[in-house]
């Protein structure tokens, strides 16, 4: 394997350094395959009836195909309700939260004043603090402003900004010269107006896929809601998806827990796959630069 | 807090330099307010609540108590071994760095299609943690689960029992939480890779380097920044595991061989034991930070940077 270190593949490859690109891509796409491997079988058994997962034989091909499970969750009145409450979170909290999070950022970034540095480090020690530390008073903080029967103990600390958002920009903008922002006074510019027409449409890129991220955290987040939100009313979508499993598990209907979980997983793949170049180069910049 | 902002200040601000001043501050408002008001304050709310035997109920200052949470956690079996459990897993952190620097160099070479692979390695980091937390509980099945119906097809033998014994559901954990992150490492490692310059191998190469030396001596080296970062989030992340427990063991598991500290402190939390919990809370939260400064103390001995 250590042979393999060095990627150098410039100009024409010899006989052997080809024979090794086959050997590796065999040995990566083994594991690639392992990888998704627990997925597929998601999707197949999602389509499988009952009495065949529990047959104890193995099989990848839905014998009879089924996709009767669908339509049930896609009707079922929570898996619906669990949707509509994920994006009524998802929606206030990424346009506020969006637009607070990118003004700190140009603010932190371009604009001169006392306190910055502090204020600065104490947003960013806070990724440090576990969840489990603040758990305990936001949920007596929600209870007695009476917010749990409701999606606001979700949504309003959102509102406020997000620290990886505006850490994320903060970088991202450190790369625009200070001129624009000289030049710019020199103009008369307000110092608002700098930052939606001159900043904002500059990191527009960067700021939607931190906004694509966030959706993601949002959507596939299971802790705050579960927590935070006493009204089944109000329950988001992962925590619909847990009761589901707990519920079918009883009389194993494992084809419907995994249709729904499927169903749970969509919409971020399909995000994954269309912005995946953008969310993995901002993954990759946050973990070598971060 | 720094009082920074309102301090009389040394020399006088022009007048444009505090129109500046207070745009600068007024448009970094919102996350300062947002940190106050739900991190600041809660920390020093759970601290406060930690050192009193509060229920939820009445005031929370008449059950003041001292220090007596924090005794009683040193003396708490149940404490000690869920904090064992929480280590235990953090197994799955070097077995995802080696899989994934290996991986990753495997992926560093000109190749066609292994976009698509690394795609593919990605796929579960991305995806909901409860969703896969369900599927892998039934991946881990005992009597239907893929693995052990495989097992089944190819050696004719009934598989191990991975959630329902105290041993192997611990090997589950870590299969899963690996099999979960690996995408991360990979990427991580990946782009660290990218910015190896490669004249470094071809001086090394003229010396006569090859091979493990290679690697020893320059990649590993040379990828250590994203060891360590993956190292810290790892921990940060590892001494929090939870909700993976949850959905696949809701109860701990049997004899709670699978709680870790967050389960612990949720069930007390969910018993109504604020103090208790919030003490729990409080020592994971300086156990994470004295681990950070070690590792930050420990970093010039072995992280390299490329200039």
């Amino acid at each position: 394997m250590a042979k393999n270190t060095d990627g150098m593949d410039s100009g024409v490859k010899s006989k052997k350094e080809k024979r090794m690109d086959i050997v590796i891509f065999i040995v990566l796409t083994i594991g690639a395959v392992a990888m998704v491997f627990p997925l597929v079988y998601m999707v197949c058994a999602s389509f499988m009836t009952k009495g065949q997962i529990l047959s104890g034989h193995f099989s990848l091909i839905p014998n009879p195909l089924k996709t009767g499970t669908y339509k049930e969750v896609l009707f079922d009145s929570n898996f619906l309700k669990g949707v509509r409450n994920t994006m009524l979170v998802e929606i206030p909290v990424l346009i506020v939260g969006g637009f607070t999070s990118s003004l700190a950022a140009f603010s932190f970034s371009k604009l001169k004043f006392r306190g910055k540095n502090g204020i600065f480090l104490g947003l960013l020690a806070t990724m440090m603090i576990p969840f489990a530390v603040i758990m305990i008073p936001q949920y007596v903080m929600f209870t007695r402003w009476g917010l749990t029967d409701s999606l606001l103990p979700l949504i309003l600390p959102g509102l406020f900004g997000n620290v990886g958002m505006i850490f994320f920009l903060r970088q991202n903008l450190s790369s625009i010269p200070y001129e624009f922002v000289e030049a710019a006074k020199i103009d008369g510019c307000g110092y608002f107006r700098m930052y939606y027409a001159i900043f904002f449409p500059l990191m527009k890129g960067a700021v939607m896929t931190q906004i694509i991220l966030w959706f993601m955290g949002i959507w596939n987040d299971y802790l705050a809601p579960t927590i935070f939100v006493a009204n089944d009313e109000w329950h988001t979508l992962q925590v619909v998806i847990r009761q589901f499993n707990s519920q079918y598990a009883v009389n194993s209907n494992y084809p419907l827990i995994m249709t729904a979980s499927v169903m749970a997983l969509i919409p971020t793949l399909l995000l994954f796959f269309f912005f995946q170049r953008y969310i993995i180069e901002s993954m990759a910049i946050s973990g070598v630069k971060g | 807090m720094s009082k920074k902002g309102y301090n009389p200040p040394k020399k006088k601000m022009s007048k444009a330099a505090f129109r500046e001043h207070c745009y600068g501050l007024a448009f970094v408002a919102p996350p300062f307010i947002g940190f106050l008001v739900f991190m600041a304050f809660p920390i020093v709310f759970a601290f406060v609540a930690s050192l009193t035997t509060w229920n939820g109920m009445n005031n929370m200052m008449d059950h003041f108590c001292g220090l007596e949470n924090y005794i009683k956690l040193f003396t708490d079996e149940k404490f000690w071994k869920v904090l064992g459990h929480t280590i235990i897993y953090m197994i799955g952190i070097p077995i995802g760095m080696f899989l994934g620097i290996f991986i990753a160099m495997g992926m560093n070479r000109k190749i066609k299609g292994i976009k698509v692979l690394r795609t593919m390695y990605y796929v579960p980091v991305i995806s909901s943690l409860v969703a896969v937390a369900i599927l892998w509980a039934f991946v881990f099945n005992y009597d239907n689960g893929l693995i052990n119906v495989i097992i089944k097809a190819l050696t004719g033998k009934q598989g191990p029992n991975w959630l329902g014994n105290e041993a192997w559901v611990k090997v589950s954990m870590i299969i899963f939480m690996t099999w979960k992150g690996l995408g991360t490492s990979i990427i991580l490692y990946l782009s660290g890779l990218q910015s190896i310059p490669r004249d470094y191998y071809e001086a090394a190469r003229i010396d006569g380097a090859s091979g493990w030396k290679l690697f020893k001596n320059i990649t590993w080296p040379l990828v250590s920044p994203v060891t360590f970062y993956l190292l810290i989030t790892g921990m940060i992340g590892g001494f929090q595991v939870f909700v993976e427990v949850l959905v696949m063991l809701p109860t701990g598991g049997k004899n709670y061989s699978a709680a870790t500290v967050v389960f612990y402190l949720y069930d007390k939390f969910a018993a109504n034991k604020y103090g208790y919990a919030s003490a729990m809370a409080f020592l994971l939260a300086i156990i994470i930070f004295i681990i950070t400064a070690i590792n930050f103390k420990g970093q010039d001995k072995w992280v390299k940077t490329i200039d």
